[in-house]
């Protein structure tokens, strides 16, 4: 009963990560325009666009390859994986005891990597640029994601997600300078992975500063529709990390559906906070010279470090 | 406050005053280091109050007062006096390798680590785990003034040190004795005069505070 | 009571030069008030000679025969540097090199110098003792740089920045010794007392005390001058003015020293071991090695007698390590003859560069000639200093020497080696400085005769025949360092 009960929270899990992706990015987007004093499109422009993509027929190079073709749904595919292993609602779910944060990490960068292939794949020189440029960056952040992940499962004593949930969340309320640079770690890397402004601005098809869009220059319909919205999952995925890594408290446990409404009411306030969080650092901060960024990503990697020193040396 | 809290509490403003000595490391401004100086002063001073009530240590209050008045008033201010007659507020110093020098400084945090853990084991204060802490920002104080070039960072850098000092002597003792800590402040007070007046000397003579231009007295072959 | 005159008398003399350092009188204050802080010395150690070791002040401070022999050192050299520098100085004046401000400075900067000297050697406190031991550097920074010619003002920016991070690293150490003490005795200032410390030494953690001794040691090894911290050492002494070069390498050298030997005595109480020793040892061996083979490439006078000091507070750190009553008397002699006859050197040498107005020695020749008392004065110095009997270095030197190859056999071919070169060095550059027809540039000046022929002739007594009660005083000592 139970088992069933779980696969449910399962699949009800992932449906509300592909419904909701987009309606955060269009928070996002929506309290951009406050801060900059502009009228918004609502926070369901996203769903519009998606459909208006998927309606559209796909351009295909003459010389594109499987791997382009492929990819889009890899990409998808590997971001929805990843939405069913992060604790959303509840910790109870059949697929966080068979990957742990590690797999996460791992699934992300294997997208990247052929969203990479993808874009040099055609043979142009935006995508092969903007390819070049972003495995630059994920060679910086992954170390330092794991670095801080790590953290967090060093201070929960598991690298499984919903163990690390149970784990902080119920414990007692310490403070943890481990956790804050952790914390302070994956802020800075989600910027990175997930293409937000100091980093890369995800608005533009500037040229000579795209590095994620240079790379899906070439993509139309369909297939585009895809890979914006596993990147709209990704920003969405990054957040809800955050919260279950390091603010967990209000997420359902095991076999306690009553607290399922209480998780979801939390989870959008957090989320809401989380946005308006996001663009405050947009809006705040000047997008960098490229090779600014690998002191941007060593400066993660050092607050990833610390928090795993300080875990050792001070708790 | 319960001594646990107070406990957990120092441990954030050690963190805290790692981090800044890390971004001492870093900065390349010089009114950014001078603010992040006295910012490590700041956390330095509130953790040493703050382990003065744990332990219930109340001359601790008086250092604490103390490294507020000097490590966040004072030698601030003379700094600043000093940049603004020097005019050297824009001077923006050429770093290079910050990774490398970051990786060192992480290196240098294990070692102080490894080499503490004798004390840490002994050591029957609520305290104990910052010795660590403190021993690392002496060493980054000390690699602050061997990879930095200009005269005023590697002044901040010796003040970084001795901050670093104060704090292992908060953490590992709840301080040193009153005439000693006293007398350490008054020492350092007279090393700012002179670094002042030395300041002077170097820009009149080397037209610049980079201490790069002094290398005439070399070993000749 | 005596001991508060002492300080007294040189705090205030530093007080008073301040205001009128740059008169004309300033020379004569200067060299009563250090003859004055002799006498008072002297009656000090009378009164241990009699009365043995005693505290004063609460505790505060402590004598015992290792650290008034000293004090009687320090006030003496300091009254015949007072006493050269009286000449030296006014002809720097004349010449330009230092103005009104400058005297008033060196003044009272040399006052609070012996003053912070007197506080490190007299003080009970070991965190005391760091504290003088930073004021003796601070007072000396810009004594340094008194000429604020671009090398001066590098080499005193580079003894500030080198003595402040070495001392940093033994405030350190202090904090682990006292953290070591507070276990066995308590909280407070008694913890750090060293006569306290050295009673209960067998029960301090030894771990702590090893780890407290590598910071320690680089501390004040770095005021030492050993090798490889000795990187500010020639280069300070060559720079600053000559009386405080006489100063530093006869005086700080040996304070420092004194501060590491003292808390040597403490760690081995505690490790029951001779790891601090091993340790000392190592780095006097390097420091011999490295100086002696540094000799040979100098070109600057002052320079090349730096390194010399840097060779013999090798010598001593390494005597010291090796411990037992031969060398540790031997250790405790090298200190006195070598501070004896180096500020002896730099007294001729300082005249000698005046006379020449360089200190490249390539340009200084004929000293003989143009003046007997420096030109002997030179060579019976560079005899003295290189151990050649029968003055007071190759006694020392021998005792040491004998005792390495009874406790240390490996280590004497390296000992006398660096010995030997050092030997070979100075001697091929002082023979045609001193030789010869004086060149045209030379200057005819008014020497001070009193400091160098004092000391020279002491260490040369010393040599022939040591003084009961001075050898009596080193084997008490001996016994408080065992």
């Amino acid at each position: 009963m139970s088992e069933i009960l779980s696969y449910l929270l399962e699949g009800l899990q992932i449906l509300l990560l592909l419904s909701a992706a987009p309606v955060f990015t269009g928070w996002v987007r929506t309290v951009r325009c406050w801060a900059q004093g502009r009228t918004t499109a609502g926070i369901f422009q996203p769903y519009r666009d998606l459909m208006k993509l998927f309606h559209k027929d796909i351009v295909l190079a003459e010389n594109a390859s499987w791997i382009f073709r492929f990819t889009p749904y890899l990409v998808f595919g590997a971001a929805v994986l990843a939405g069913a292993i992060i604790p959303i609602l509840s910790v109870d779910l059949p697929l966080s005891t068979t990957a742990d944060v590690i797999a996460l990490v791992a699934l992300f960068a294997m997208s990247r990597f052929f969203t990479a292939l993808a874009g040099m794949d055609i043979g142009t020189a935006f995508g092969g640029m903007g390819s070049s440029r972003e495995m630059t960056i994920a060679s910086l952040a992954e170390p330092a994601m794991l670095m801080a992940v790590f953290t967090v499962s060093l201070a929960s004593k598991s690298t499984s997600l919903s163990q690390m949930v149970q784990v902080i969340g119920h414990g007692q309320l310490i403070l943890r300078p481990s956790l804050a640079f952790a914390l302070l770690a994956f802020v800075l890397i989600t910027l990175a992975e997930t293409g937000r402004v100091p980093v890369d601005n995800p608005v533009t098809h500037l040229e000579l500063t795209m590095i994620h869009e240079g790379m899906v220059l070439e993509y139309s319909g369909r297939h585009l529709a895809l890979i914006e919205w596993a990147g709209m999952m990704k920003l969405f995925l990054f957040a809800v990390l955050g919260i279950a890594s390091f603010f967990p408290w209000g997420i359902a446990e095991a076999g306690n559906l009553i607290a399922l409404p209480l998780a979801l009411l939390l989870l959008i306030a957090k989320l809401a906070l989380a946005g308006a969080g996001l663009v405050l650092i947009e809006t705040g901060l000047a997008k960098m010279r490229l090779f600014r960024v690998p002191e941007f990503l060593g400066s993660a990697f050092l607050f990833a470090t610390l928090g795993m020193l300080s875990y050792f040396m001070l708790e | 406050m319960p001594i646990s809290f107070a406990a957990q509490l120092n441990s954030v403003l050690a963190a805290l005053i790692l981090l800044t000595a890390f971004g001492l490391l870093a900065q390349r401004r010089i009114y950014g280091l001078l603010h992040l100086f006295a910012w490590q002063g700041l956390f330095l001073s509130i953790s040493t109050a703050v382990v003065g009530y744990a332990a219930g240590q109340h001359h601790l209050y008086i250092s604490s007062i103390l490294t507020l008045a000097l490590k966040v008033i004072v030698l601030p201010y003379i700094l600043h006096v000093l940049i603004i007659r020097l005019k050297i507020q824009k001077e923006v110093e050429t770093l290079v390798n910050i990774p490398a020098t970051m990786l060192m400084g992480i290196a240098l945090v294990i070692f102080s680590y490894h080499l503490t853990s004798p004390i840490r084991e002994l050591s029957t204060l609520v305290t104990r785990s910052t010795i660590a802490v403190a021993l690392a920002t002496v060493m980054l104080g000390l690699l602050m003034m061997i990879t930095r070039k200009h005269a005023v960072t590697q002044i901040i850098g010796f003040l970084a040190m001795e901050n670093g000092l104060f704090f292992a002597a908060t953490s590992a003792t709840y301080g040193m004795p009153l005439v000693v800590e006293l007398g350490v402040a008054l020492d350092i007070l007279i090393a700012a005069f002179i670094f002042g007046i030395f300041f002077f000397h170097i820009r009149t003579t080397f037209d610049s505070l980079d201490v790069e231009q002094m290398a005439r007295l070399k070993e000749e072959d | 009571m005596t001991i508060l005159l002492l300080l007294g008398v040189s705090f205030i003399a530093a007080a008073i030069l301040g205001f009128v350092g740059d008169r004309k009188f300033a020379p004569e204050i200067n060299i009563v008030c250090s003859l004055a802080t002799f006498v008072i010395s002297m009656a000090l150690a009378i009164q241990v000679y009699y009365d043995g070791s005693f505290m004063a002040g609460r505790k505060f401070f402590f004598i015992d025969a290792f650290n008034v022999y000293l004090v009687v050192l320090t006030s003496f050299v300091s009254t015949t540097t007072a006493v050269f520098s009286r000449r030296y100085m006014r002809r720097e004046r004349e010449h330009g090199r230092v103005g009104h401000w400058g005297m008033r400075f060196y003044h009272a900067m040399f006052q609070l110098f012996i003053f912070a000297m007197f506080l490190c050697l007299l003080t009970n406190n070991i965190g005391v003792l760091w504290i003088a031991m930073e004021l003796a550097t601070l007072s000396t920074v810009l004594l340094v740089s008194l000429y604020k010619t671009p090398t001066a003002i590098e080499a005193a920016w580079k003894y500030f920045i080198l003595c402040g991070v070495g001392i940093a690293q033994a405030l350190f150490g202090t904090v682990l010794l006292y953290f070591a003490a507070e276990k066995v005795l308590g909280e407070g200032g008694d913890a750090l007392l060293w006569t306290n410390l050295s009673q209960v030494s067998g029960q301090l953690e030894p771990t702590v005390l090893q780890l407290a001794f590598v910071f320690l040691m680089v501390g004040y090894g770095t005021k030492v001058g050993l090798v490889p911290l000795h990187n500010w050492l020639p280069d300070a002494h060559s720079e600053g003015p000559t009386p405080i070069s006489a100063v530093l390498s006869g005086l700080l050298l040996n304070i420092a020293l004194y501060a590491l030997v003292r808390c040597k005595v403490l760690v081995d109480g505690s490790l029951g071991t001779n790891l601090a020793g091993n340790i000392m040892m190592g780095f006097g061996i390097l420091s011999i090695l490295v100086s002696a083979f540094s000799l040979l490439r100098q070109k600057d006078i002052k320079r090349m007698f730096a390194y010399s000091s840097i060779e013999h507070m090798g010598i001593a750190t390494f005597a010291f390590g090796l411990g037992g009553p031969i060398a540790t008397f031997g250790a405790l002699l090298h200190m006195l003859v070598h501070s004896l006859t180096k500020s002896s050197i730099f007294f001729t040498v300082g005249h000698a560069a005046q006379m020449h107005d360089t200190q490249e020695m390539s340009r200084i020749r004929g000293l003989i000639r143009g003046n007997p008392l420096v030109g002997w004065g030179l060579v019976l110095g560079v005899m003295a200093i290189v151990g050649m009997p029968p003055f007071g270095v190759f006694t020392s030197e021998f005792l040491i020497l004998t005792a390495t190859m009874k406790d240390a056999p490996l280590l004497t071919p390296f000992l006398l080696l660096g010995l030997g070169v050092a030997f070979a060095a100075l001697f091929r550059r002082v023979q045609p400085m001193v030789a010869g027809h004086r060149p045209p540039y030379q200057h005819l000046l008014k020497v001070a005769h009193v400091p160098v022929v004092l000391h020279m002739v002491l260490v040369l007594v010393i040599g022939l025949y040591m003084p009961n009660f001075l050898s009596q005083w080193f084997h008490m000592a001996v016994e408080l360092l065992k």
